[in-house]
C-alpha cells in the first residue's frame, strides 16, 4: 500500500536514521513510501505548552500536507497522539488524515507481526505514556520485538512510569523531571539491557541522554531501527 | 476571593518542588504509600469485569449532575428542609466561615468536633472559627497528626501521607497533652498503638462533644439524604453523638437521585483506599426523633465552583469525588509530595482544580497545570473519567493567555520564534543547517555536554545529541529527487 | 437549566438561620450565567447514563460470598441454623467475655440468650453516652447485608436501636437472616429505605493513615462478630 511518512520535525532534524529505518523497512515490506515535502510540525510542543494561538496555523498546514492518503505513518506515539485527539480542537474546521504510530501500522493496518528483522542484541523496552495511554497501543511493539531474531529481549521494571521529559516539562520543572529520569534509569540499568528502546525519541533523547551522561554504557535506539535492522548491518 | 484554596507564601510549582525533593525521608514515605495503595486499588477494579462500565455510568451521572445543577440544588434543599434540616447558602469562604461561626455561636458552644472535610480545609473554617474563640477539634487521624503536628495536609485522603509512623509517634508524644489526654509515656510506634493512642485521645472529646461539622461525599436531591464515607468511626461519632451537626458541602457534590450512589458505592472505596467498602459509611436525611442530632444545617458551598463550571472543559473537574487515585498513580506526585502544590487540592486533580477556583490570574496556581508530564496516568485511574490530561493543556492555555500583553515574555518570544519555524518547511530546513552547524561547534565526541541558558537545567544532567549534519528531509530530497509539496 | 428549576428557585426560598437569601439567589444566578452552553429545553434525564454495568457481581452462593466477604475484614463469621442460633450466639457472647450486653429495643427475644451473669441493657430510657461507652457490646439485628462488599446495613429499625447503640461499645454482635443479603450495591439500595439513618458497616473499625497499611480499630467497635441465620 501507499502509505505516508510524517517524519515529524523532531525526528527530521535530530533523528533522520529513524526516519530512513522506517522507510527502509516499509519497502521491505513490499509498500511504497511518500514523503510529502510540505510537511513540517504538528504543533504539538506549542499545543501542550499552552501556544495554542502559535500551535494553530500548524494544523491546517499538517492536513494540506497529507490530504488524500489513506495511511500516514510516523514514528512518534506522541505526534500521532497529537493530531488524533487534539487537532481538531485547535481547528475543528480541519479533517486530520488517519495517522498510524508505527507499530499500530504494522500490526493493526499491515497485520504484520514479524518483520524479517535480525538484532542479538539485550534489548528492554519503554512504554512511552501517549503511545501506551493516548494511543492505546497495548503489547503491539512488544509483539514486534519479540519476532524479532537474535534479540535478548528482558522486561523493563516499573516500565509504564513515566520518564519524566514531558516536553517542555523538562525544562520548567527540571528537578522533578530529574527525580523521575534518575528512577527511569534505575530500572533500564537493573535489567542488564545494551539497548533501550522506545516508539518516542524524545522520550529516548532525555532516558538516553541521562545513561550518556552517567557514563553507563547503555545505548538507546528507536522500535524502527530495531525492526529495520537484518543480518549482515553493521 | 476563595480564601484558603491555596496557602499564602507557597513559592510556584517548580521551586516548591526542589524543596520538596531534598527531603528523602519525604520521598521515602510517599514511595512507599503510594505503592501500597495502587497494587490494592488494581486488585479491587480488577475483581469488577465492568469496572469500564462503572466508570462511564459514573462520569454520565456527574455530567447529569453538572448540566442542571441549579435544579438539583434547588430539590435537594426542598427535600432537606422537609427532612427537618436547614440549608444555608455561603457564596464564599468569608460568608461560609460566618454562617458556620453564627450557628455554633448559637448553641452557646466553644468546641466542635470535625470530620475530615477537604470543604471546611479549603475555607480556613478551624482558622475562622478560633477567631471567634471556637476550638475545632480534627477527629481523623490524618487529620489529627497534621493538626498536633502544626502541618499541612499533603494528600486528599491521608493528609499525613509524608509522615511515617516514627515521626507521628513524636508528634504524639509531642503534642497530644496540650490538646487534652496525652499519649502514653510508653507509646511504639506500631500503627496498631498509634491508633490506640488517638481513641484514647479523642474518646473524651466525642463523649462530651455538643456541635460537629462536617463535610458529606454527597447528597440525593430526591430525598435529602447527604453521606459521609469513612474508616475510622470518627465520622459516625461526630454525626451521631452531638446535639447539632453542620455539613459544609460543595455545591457539585449533589446527585440526582439516591439510587445512583448504586454505582458511587462501588467506584469510591476500591479507588480510594483499595477496598470492596469502606468500613463505615453513614446516611441521613435531616433529623430523626430521639436517634442522633436534633438540629441538622447544610451549608451549600460555591466558592469558586460556579465559575469552574463556566468553563466548558474544565467544568468536569467538578466530578471529582475525592478518592484521590490519582495522586496515588501520579509521577510527580509520587516524588514532590502534596506540599508542593501548595494547596489543599494536591496532585493532579489539584493541578486542574486549584487554578479553576482561584484563577489563573494567581501566579501560583497558574503553575500547577505546568507541573505534569502529561502522562495521563490520572485519566486511567480516575473513577469518574475526568481527562486532567485534557483539562491541563486548556488551564496551561489560559494561563499562557492570561499573561499575553503589549510586551511579551522572553519565553513567549522564543514559542513565536519556533512556531514561525516549525510551521514552514522551509523555515524549517534553514533551522536545521544553522542546528548541524551550531551543534557541532559545542559539541565533544557528538555529544553535546553543558549549556548555558535556558537549557542549563537539562543540560545538567543529561547529554545531548548533536542535531544531524542532513536532516531526513535533506537525504529524501537527495537521494528520492521528487517528492509531493 | 430546566424550566422547572427557574419556577421553583423563583418561588420558594426559604429565609434561613444563619444564611442570607442573598447568597442563594448569587448563586443559582451564577449557575445559570456558567451552564448558557446547556440548551434551555434540555432536562436532567436527557443526558443518558450509560447503565450495562452488571447488577451484581455476586457468584451462584451469594450467602457464602457474603460470610467470605465479611471475614476478609478481619471479622467473625459463624453460619447457623435457626434452631441453633441462640446457642451460637451465646457461645459468641462469652467467647469475648461480654458481661454487660446492650440490647435494642425489637431484638427477638428467641434469640436472646438466658446465660446467668449476663446483665442486658436495655435503652429505654435511653441509655447516656457513658453507660454505652462502658458496656461490654451490643447486640443487633440488620437491615440489609450485601454479599459482594461483605457489608451490614443498619437502618435503627426494630432490634438495631438508634446509632450510638452500635457504636460506643466495643464489640459488635450482628445476626444477620440469610434472606436479608442482597447480592451486591445496587440490589441493597433498592431493599433500603433511604429516609431513615443508615449506617453502611464492613468489618470493624479500620484506619489506612499510618503509611497506607490497614490497621483494624480506632473508634468504633474494634471488634465485630457476625452470626448468619441460614434460612430455608
Amino acid at each position: 500500500m501507499r502509505i505516508a511518512l510524517f517524519i515529524t520535525c523532531f525526528n527530521d532534524t535530530m533523528f533522520p536514521d529513524t526516519g530512513k529505518a522506517v522507510v527502509r523497512l516499509l519497502e521491505r515490506l513490499g509498500h511504497t513510501v511518500d514523503f510529502p515535502a510540505g510537511q513540517a510540525c504538528c504543533g504539538q510542543m506549542h499545543f501542550n505548552t499552552g501556544y495554542r494561538r502559535e500551535a494553530k496555523p500548524m494544523v491546517g498546514r499538517f492536513a494540506e500536507a497529507f490530504a488524500g492518503y489513506e495511511a500516514v505513518v510516523t514514528p512518534s506515539g506522541s505526534c500521532a497522539g497529537m493530531v488524533r485527539d487534539y487537532h481538531k480542537v485547535l481547528d475543528p474546521e480541519v479533517d486530520p488524515p488517519p495517522v498510524y504510530e508505527l507499530s499500530e501500522l504494522l500490526v493493526d493496518v499491515l497485520g504484520v507481526t514479524d518483520v524479517g528483522a535480525y538484532f542479538p542484541h539485550r534489548v528492554t523496552y519503554h512504554p512511552t505514556c501517549h503511545s501506551l495511554r493516548m494511543l492505546r497501543v497495548g503489547d503491539k511493539p512488544l509483539k514486534l520485538l519479540r519476532a524479532v531474531r537474535g534479540i535478548d529481549l528482558v522486561e523493563l521494571p516499573a516500565a509504564e512510569s513515566c520518564c519524566g521529559f514531558g516536553g517542555t516539562f523538562a525544562l520548567k520543572n527540571a528537578d522533578t523531571s530529574d527525580a523521575m529520569l534518575a528512577d527511569k534509569m534505575r530500572h533500564v540499568q537493573s535489567t542488564g539491557a545494551e539497548v533501550l528502546t522506545a516508539g518516542d525519541n524524545s522520550c529516548l533523547m532525555h532516558i538516553g541522554g541521562g545513561l550518556s551522561r552517567l557514563r553507563t554504557g547503555v545505548g538507546t535506539r528507536h522500535l524502527a531501527e530495531i525492526l529495520a535492522a537484518q543480518e549482515g548491518d553493521a | 476571593m476563595p480564601d484558603n484554596v491555596t496557602w499564602l507564601g507557597t513559592p510556584a510549582f517548580p521551586e516548591a518542588a526542589r524543596t520538596a525533593l531534598g527531603n528523602n525521608q519525604l520521598r521515602t514515605n510517599l514511595r512507599k504509600a503510594t505503592g501500597t495503595i495502587r497494587d490494592k486499588r488494581l486488585a479491587v477494579t480488577g475483581e469488577l469485569a465492568d469496572w469500564e462500565q462503572l466508570r462511564d455510568a459514573g462520569a454520565a451521572l456527574k455530567l447529569r449532575t453538572l448540566r442542571h445543577l441549579d435544579s438539583h440544588l434547588v430539590r435537594l434543599e426542598e427535600a432537606v428542609t422537609k427532612a427537618g434540616g436547614t440549608v444555608h447558602w455561603a457564596a464564599d469562604a468569608a460568608e461560609a466561615n460566618r454562617i458556620v461561626t453564627e450557628l455554633v455561636r448559637a448553641t452557646g458552644q466553644t468546641e466542635v468536633v470535625k470530620v475530615k472535610s477537604m470543604a471546611t480545609a479549603e475555607i480556613g473554617l478551624n482558622e475562622a472559627l478560633a477567631e471567634s474563640g471556637i476550638s475545632a477539634y480534627e477527629t481523623d487521624l490524618a487529620e489529627l497528626i497534621v493538626q498536633l503536628g502544626d502541618d499541612r495536609p499533603s494528600h486528599i485522603l491521608v493528609p499525613a501521607i509524608h509522615r511515617n509512623r516514627a515521626e507521628i509517634r513524636e508528634i504524639f508524644r509531642g503534642a497530644m497533652g496540650e490538646w487534652g489526654r496525652a499519649a502514653p509515656d510508653d507509646l511504639t510506634d506500631e500503627p496498631r498503638d498509634l491508633a490506640e493512642a488517638a481513641r484514647l485521645h479523642l474518646r473524651e472529646k466525642f463523649l462530651r462533644a455538643k456541635v460537629a461539622v462536617s463535610g458529606a461525599n454527597f447528597a440525593a436531591a430526591d430525598t435529602g439524604t447527604v453521606g459521609v464515607v469513612e474508616s475510622e468511626g470518627n465520622g459516625r461519632m461526630c454525626l451521631t453523638l452531638p446535639e447539632t451537626l453542620i455539613t459544609v458541602m460543595g455545591i457539585e457534590k449533589v446527585l440526582p437521585s439516591f439510587a445512583d450512589l448504586e454505582v458511587f458505592l462501588q467506584l469510591l472505596p476500591r479507588s480510594s483506599t483499595g477496598e470492596r467498602m469502606n468500613p463505615y459509611t453513614s446516611m441521613w436525611t435531616g433529623t430523626t426523633e430521639g436517634d442522633g442530632p436534633s438540629d441538622f444545617h447544610l451549608v451549600l458551598l460555591d466558592n469558586g465552583r460556579t465559575a469552574t463550571l463556566g468553563d466548558e472543559v474544565g467544568r468536569q473537574a467538578l466530578g471529582c469525588i475525592r478518592c484521590s487515585a490519582c495522586l496515588n498513580v501520579c509521577p510527580v506526585y509520587e516524588r514532590t509530595g502534596g506540599h508542593a502544590y501548595g494547596s489543599v487540592y494536591p496532585g493532579p486533580i489539584g493541578a486542574v482544580l486549584t487554578p479553576q477556583l482561584v484563577g489563573v490570574a494567581d501566579k501560583q496556581a497558574a503553575s500547577l497545570p505546568f507541573a505534569s508530564t502529561l502522562c495521563g496516568a490520572c485519566y486511567d485511574a480516575c473513577p469518574v473519567k475526568i481527562n486532567i490530561p485534557e483539562v491541563l493543556v486548556h488551564l496551561r492555555a489560559r494561563a499562557v493567555d492570561e499573561k499575553r500583553g503589549p510586551v511579551p515574555s522572553p519565553e513567549t518570544l522564543v514559542m513565536k520564534a519556533a512556531a514561525m519555524t516549525l510551521s514552514s518547511p522551509r523555515r524549517l530546513g534553514w533551522a536545521q543547517r544553522f542546528g548541524a552547524i551550531g551543534g557541532r561547534l559545542v559539541s565533544r565526541g557528538g555529544r553535546i555536554g553543558r549549556l548555558p541558558g535556558p537549557l542549563k537545567r537539562w543540560s545538567d544532567t543529561r547529554d545531548t545529541p548533536v542535531p544531524a549534519r542532513e536532516s531526513f528531509r535533506a537525504w529524501w530530497q537527495r537521494t528520492r529527487g521528487e517528492g509531493r509539496s | 437549566m430546566t424550566e422547572h428549576a427557574n419556577d421553583k428557585a423563583g418561588t420558594s426560598a426559604p429565609v434561613t438561620a444563619g444564611g442570607a437569601p442573598a447568597a442563594r439567589a448569587t448563586i443559582l444566578g451564577r449557575i445559570r450565567t456558567a451552564l448558557a452552553d446547556v440548551p434551555a429545553s434540555e432536562q436532567p434525564d436527557d443526558v443518558e447514563v450509560p447503565r450495562d454495568y452488571a447488577r451484581s457481581h455476586a457468584g451462584s452462593d451469594h450467602v457464602a460470598l457474603f460470610a467470605e466477604r465479611v471475614a476478609d475484614y478481619r471479622a467473625t463469621v459463624t453460619r447457623a441454623r435457626a434452631r441453633e442460633a441462640r446457642k451460637v450466639i451465646a457461645g459468641s457472647l462469652s467467647a469475648r467475655g461480654v458481661k454487660s450486653l446492650v440490647v435494642p429495643d425489637g431484638f427477638p427475644a428467641d434469640l436472646l440468650p438466658d446465660e446467668n451473669g449476663l446483665a442486658v441493657l436495655t435503652d429505654e430510657p435511653p441509655l447516656s453516652v457513658r453507660t454505652l461507652d462502658a458496656a461490654g457490646g451490643v447486640l443487633t439485628t440488620c437491615a440489609v447485608g450485601i454479599a459482594v462488599t461483605g457489608t451490614i446495613v443498619l437502618d435503627a429499625g426494630p432490634g438495631q436501636g438508634r446509632r450510638a447503640l452500635t457504636l460506643l461499645p466495643d464489640y459488635h454482635l450482628c445476626i444477620v437472616r440469610s434472606s436479608q443479603i442482597a447480592e451486591d450495591v445496587p440490589e441493597a439500595l433498592e431493599r433500603l429505605e433511604p429516609t431513615r439513618p443508615l449506617t453502611f458497616i464492613s468489618g470493624p473499625s479500620a484506619t489506612s493513615d499510618i503509611e497506607l497499611d490497614r490497621v483494624e480499630g480506632v473508634h468504633g467497635p474494634r471488634t465485630l462478630d457476625v452470626v448468619i441465620i441460614e434460612e430455608p
